[in-house]
């Protein structure tokens, strides 16, 4: 026998499921920007596709990232996911092994053991009924963490990640049914058979003592299709729907689709791949530090689905980047919110006529303070000691502060108004002639490597300094002073350039290790994106950023950020500096080139 | 037996208190952290509103301490103060212990860190100084020249200075500050009659008596320049003079300037040492970080620690006039509670 009626919910709920996601699918994919459907061309065959297969394998089923961050939590994902997934491919394998043909129904392998009952023998068998009794026990230990994860988080009163609906109560309700479902269709039916293993065969004698297994075992198998069919007809329209959104997710992902300035399709398959795990309102100083919960993104990817974005969750974020950092699914959160503030922001429009372009000079190297540094002049003086020093032949191309980098503009969602800037400054580089930009703000830094698709080198000053370094230009003297290192957002996890600062560090004093370090960093809270918090929540994020790098008592602060070090430098006693500050205080001159200095001296090897 | 008050800080506001104290036939101990008494008035040369010489002051509060009642302790620093029925037992660094019946707190206030501005680029532009620089240049020396000796041409005075000023973290109106940079507007302007200069400023204070005149006199008499704009910048030019950069509020019109030196007017912050005591003491400090008073029209000398008082700037800034009112009042308020 290889068909009962009750297995139609189940071959109607697969039908529908199916075709109701190659249709989103289709969709997202024919609405894709034309630069991102020639990525998915270009890539499609390529070994970025079998990596692709790979992460799918390790994210979407074992969880892998969430697994890291929170073993239970990633244990019970994993449970589910990768339990099931096994159940079905083991199923499959134990019906092809028993009928010795490949094809079947789709159905016969699910419910195969109401349709198998006799003691026939086939190849492994007895594997295959305790590997299947043991996955169903896998999974059904995984469920009653879910359970107990969802009442327990209602008992205390925690603030829940999601407000359930229709199709999400329907998915979750019969989610939780098929298990215990499965485990009764199957315990009855070898309760009648005396067959089954440690699990169905054990509770199966144990049921026929009491309980009339004959009559029960059919509605039984009824209600396991059931729920199944359920859950897929309502998968495609309740969260759930993340799971197979985070499938194609990476698959584009892969191919080098991205998120870029507008909203895209692409950015759609983001926000639905959202699995309101919640890690990220852990991670966010806005709810540690300020005790406010509505604005992380859970909240704010929810508020894009239903349409209901508004200012506090658009203009309080710092866009610090750390919930992205913990993000399993590697959604782009900062840049999907300024996707947002692009669509949602105020137009402004000044024109820029006020800008006049100041006399250029030819040299090798341009460097660009940056508006903060601008304000904070103790780094400007000291990088221009350090070209100095170095004998390097460069344009100090907004020493007038003509005009900014764009980025403030960009992070309030003026993307037009940034344009016109960017244009001005590109027309000034490249007169120049230089073959490297460097800039002392990491603001601007990430600036000009994202949006100017220059093509020269451009460095932020830890890089280039330390190249200056390497290259034997300059010479550094190792202090004693105890030091730690604060990476700023937009240098650490914004641009990845952790170790330069440290090599650094290493030369000129004796860096002390802090709790929060690298792509863990804190905010200091100064952010310029964060406009919708007062002075006071960013003095209290401050303070506990402050706290944390304290611990072990340095002599001095370190980072490489002018915001950075404005922000820290209000809220201790303890000296605030910038590398640079720190290294042109450690650089000497050799006695024999001391001599070369002049103003007319050679010109330094250019470094690229 | 007579009753003993420990009087902690021997600026103008403890010398005052104490002395008024000791005429009252009380008993007091005056502790001070430093060398000398006077605490900054020591520090200045002449003094709003009429350029008297501030070691007139300072000469005469000292004079009145000659009394039998008044014991004074120098470079002395309290380590505890411990209250047991009634009676306050305070122990200092000279690892003395003191009993009193009362305590007056008159530790002033510190001044603000103009390194914390950094944007003003003090401490790191050598022609960038505070209005106590100056104060100290115009004791010290009849001539004002810019790091390099030369004479300045053109100087720029910027008020509030680490005063009403979210980012730094003081709301507050230093309340003296305007009136310093007039004062010393004038007494820069008499000895360098060439050189031009400028206040920029939010808003002028100019409550007290013949702070208005001096203003004008200020304006008319020594062609004093004043801006409305708050500085956003400085930035220095190759030969060491300075770029600032401001908004002219009143005309709407962003602002850039040359100027040779620039006079940064510092504002009065909670001290640091009255912090540390109020907080052993469980005293209440108000939002801005000065002592609070719980009822601050008739009882502004209490603390809400029985038998804790407080005089002058501890509470909130004030010019020498109110400091020495708020010390005798002080005094009373003192005998009345010991009696
Ligand atoms: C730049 C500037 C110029 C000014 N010019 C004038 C002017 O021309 N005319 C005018 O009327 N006002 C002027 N003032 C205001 C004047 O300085 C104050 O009114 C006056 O100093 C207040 O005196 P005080 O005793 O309250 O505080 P302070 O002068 O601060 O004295 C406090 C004393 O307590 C001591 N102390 C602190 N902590 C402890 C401790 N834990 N133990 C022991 N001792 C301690 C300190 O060492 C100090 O001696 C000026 C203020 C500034 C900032
Ligand atoms: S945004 Fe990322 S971290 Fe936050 S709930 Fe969604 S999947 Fe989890
Ligand atoms: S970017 Fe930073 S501030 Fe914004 S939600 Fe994420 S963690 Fe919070
Ligand atoms: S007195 Fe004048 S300069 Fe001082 S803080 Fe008040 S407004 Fe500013």
């Amino acid at each position: 026998m290889t068909y009962h009626h009750f297995v139609i919910p189940f071959n109607i709920g697969v039908a529908v499921l199916f075709a109701i996601i190659l249709v989103k699918f289709t969709i997202w994919i024919v609405k894709l920007e034309p630069v991102d459907k020639k990525l998915i061309r270009k890539n499609f065959f390529s070994i970025k596709t079998l990596e692709a297969v790979k992460e799918s394998f390790m994210e979407g089923l074992l969880h892998r990232k969430i697994f890291m961050v929170n073993p239970v939590l990633g244990y019970m994902h994993m449970s589910l996911a990768f339990g099931w997934f096994l159940l079905i491919v083991f199923g499959n394998f134990q019906a092809q092994f028993y009928t010795r043909t490949v094809i079947h129904p789709p159905h016969y392998p699910i419910f195969f053991n109401f349709f198998v009952t006799s003691p026939d023998e086939y190849l492994f068998k007895a594997s295959f009924e305790f590997l299947m009794d043991l996955l169903l026990l896998f999974i059904l230990t995984g469920l009653m963490i879910a359970i107990t994860k969802r009442f327990y988080s209602r008992i205390v009163g925690l603030k829940k990640t999601t407000r359930l609906k229709f199709f999400d109560r329907l998915a979750l309700g019969s989610l939780w049914l098929i298990f215990p479902l499965r485990l009764f269709a199957e315990s009855f039916t070898s309760g009648i058979h005396h067959n089954g293993n440690f699990l169905t065969g054990t509770l199966g004698d144990a049921f026929a003592k009491f309980l009339p297994v004959e009559q029960l075992a059919l509605p039984a198998w009824w209600g396991y299709s059931i729920a199944l069919g359920a859950f897929f007809i309502a998968l495609p329209y309740s969260r759930y729907m993340h799971i197979p959104a985070e499938i194609l997710l990476i698959f584009l992902r892969s191919f080098g689709v991205r998120t870029r300035r507008n909203y895209s399709s692409y950015s759609d398959i983001e926000v639905r791949s959202c699995s309101r795990c919640g890690i990220c309102i852990d991670a966010c100083q806005i709810n540690k530090s300020l005790g406010m919960n509505t604005i992380q993104s859970v909240y704010f990817l929810r508020s894009i689905r239903e349409n209901n974005v508004d200012d506090e969750k658009l203009f309080t974020c710092m866009l610090c980047g750390r919930c992205e950092n913990v993000c399993p699914v590697g959604i782009q959160l900062s840049d999907l919110r300024v996707t947002q503030r692009t669509k949602n922001g105020v137009r402004n429009t000044s024109s820029y006529d006020f800008l006049n372009p100041p006399p250029y000079k030819i040299a090798d190297v341009v460097y660009f303070a940056g508006c903060m540094t601008h304000l904070t002049p103790a780094i400007k003086k000291s990088m221009l000691k350090i070209f100095d020093i170095a004998g390097v032949n460069y344009y100090f191309m907004d020493s007038d502060k003509e005009a900014c980098c764009g980025r403030p503009l960009i992070l309030s969602g003026h993307y037009e108004n940034a344009a016109k800037l960017i244009d001005y400054n590109k027309k000034l580089i490249k007169k120049s002639k230089a073959k490297v930009l460097v800039t002392s703000c990491p603001i601007c830094y990430k600036t000009f490597k994202e949006d100017y698709r220059l093509d020269i080198h451009v460095m932020h000053h830890t890089e280039y300094i330390l190249k200056l370094v390497e290259v034997g230009i300059l010479l550094l003297e190792k202090g004693d002073s105890r030091v730690v290192y604060h990476d700023p957002c937009e240098l650490g996890r914004g641009l990845g350039i952790y170790e330069e600062p440290r090599i650094l560090l290493e030369k000129v004093s004796r860096l002390l290790p802090s709790d929060d370090e690298k792509e863990n960093a804190l905010c200091c809270g100064g952010s310029l994106a964060g406009f919708n918090l007062s002075s006071a929540q960013k003095n209290a994020i401050r303070d506990d950023a402050l706290a944390s790098l304290m611990k072990s008592n340095p002599d001095k602060l370190i980072t490489s950020c002018p915001l950075c070090k404005k922000t820290f430098s209000r809220g201790t006693k303890v000296q605030v500096q910038d590398i640079a500050e720190l290294i042109a205080s450690s650089a000497y001159v050799p006695e024999k080139k001391k001599i070369s200095l002049k103003p007319e001296a050679e010109p330094v090897p250019v470094l690229s | 037996m007579t009753k003993k008050v420990v009087i902690i800080g021997g600026g103008i506001a403890g010398m005052e208190a104490a002395s008024t104290l000791s005429r009252m036939n009380i008993d007091v101990l005056l502790i001070e952290k430093k060398q000398q008494l006077g605490g900054h008035v020591g520090e200045w040369d002449h003094l709003f509103p009429n350029f008297r010489n501030a070691r007139e002051i300072t000469r005469s509060l000292l004079y009145d301490l000659q009394d039998k009642h008044i014991k004074i302790c120098t470079s002395t620093e309290i380590t505890g103060i411990s209250k047991k029925s009634g009676k306050f037992e305070v122990r200092t660094t000279q690892q003395q212990t003191f009993k009193a019946d009362s305590i007056l707190l008159s530790t002033g206030f510190d001044l603000f860190d103009a390194r914390k501005k950094e944007e003003y680029g003090y401490g790191i532009y050598e022609n960038v100084i505070t209005s106590v620089d100056l104060e100290q240049k115009l004791k010290e020396s009849n001539v004002l020249t810019m790091a390099s000796g030369v004479i300045p041409k053109r100087i720029a005075m910027i008020h509030c200075v680490g005063s009403r000023d979210e980012k730094s973290g003081y709301f507050h109106c230093s309340k003296v500050c305007c009136i310093t940079a007039v004062k010393q507007a004038i007494e820069v302007k008499q000895k360098l009659p060439h050189a031009e200069i400028f206040c920029f400023y939010m808003d002028l204070r100019m409550y007290g008596k013949k702070f208005e005149e001096l203003y004008r006199e200020a304006q008319e008499k020594w062609g004093i320049q004043f801006v409305r704009g708050r500085l956003s910048e400085a930035a220095e030019n190759m030969d060491g003079s300075l770029q600032i950069k401001s908004e002219d509020t009143l005309s709407g019109r962003p602002l850039k300037m040359n100027v040779d030196l620039m006079v940064l007017m510092i504002g009065m912050v909670p001290s640091e040492s009255t912090t540390f005591l109020g907080k052993m003491l469980g005293i209440h400090f108000s939002e801005d970080g000065f002592i609070n008073h719980d009822d601050i029209h008739l009882e502004n000398n209490l603390t809400n620690v029985p038998g804790i008082f407080t005089a002058g700037t501890v509470t909130s800034p004030m010019t020498i006039t109110d400091t020495i009112a708020d010390a005798r009042s002080a005094a009373l308020k003192i005998a009345t509670y010991i009696s």
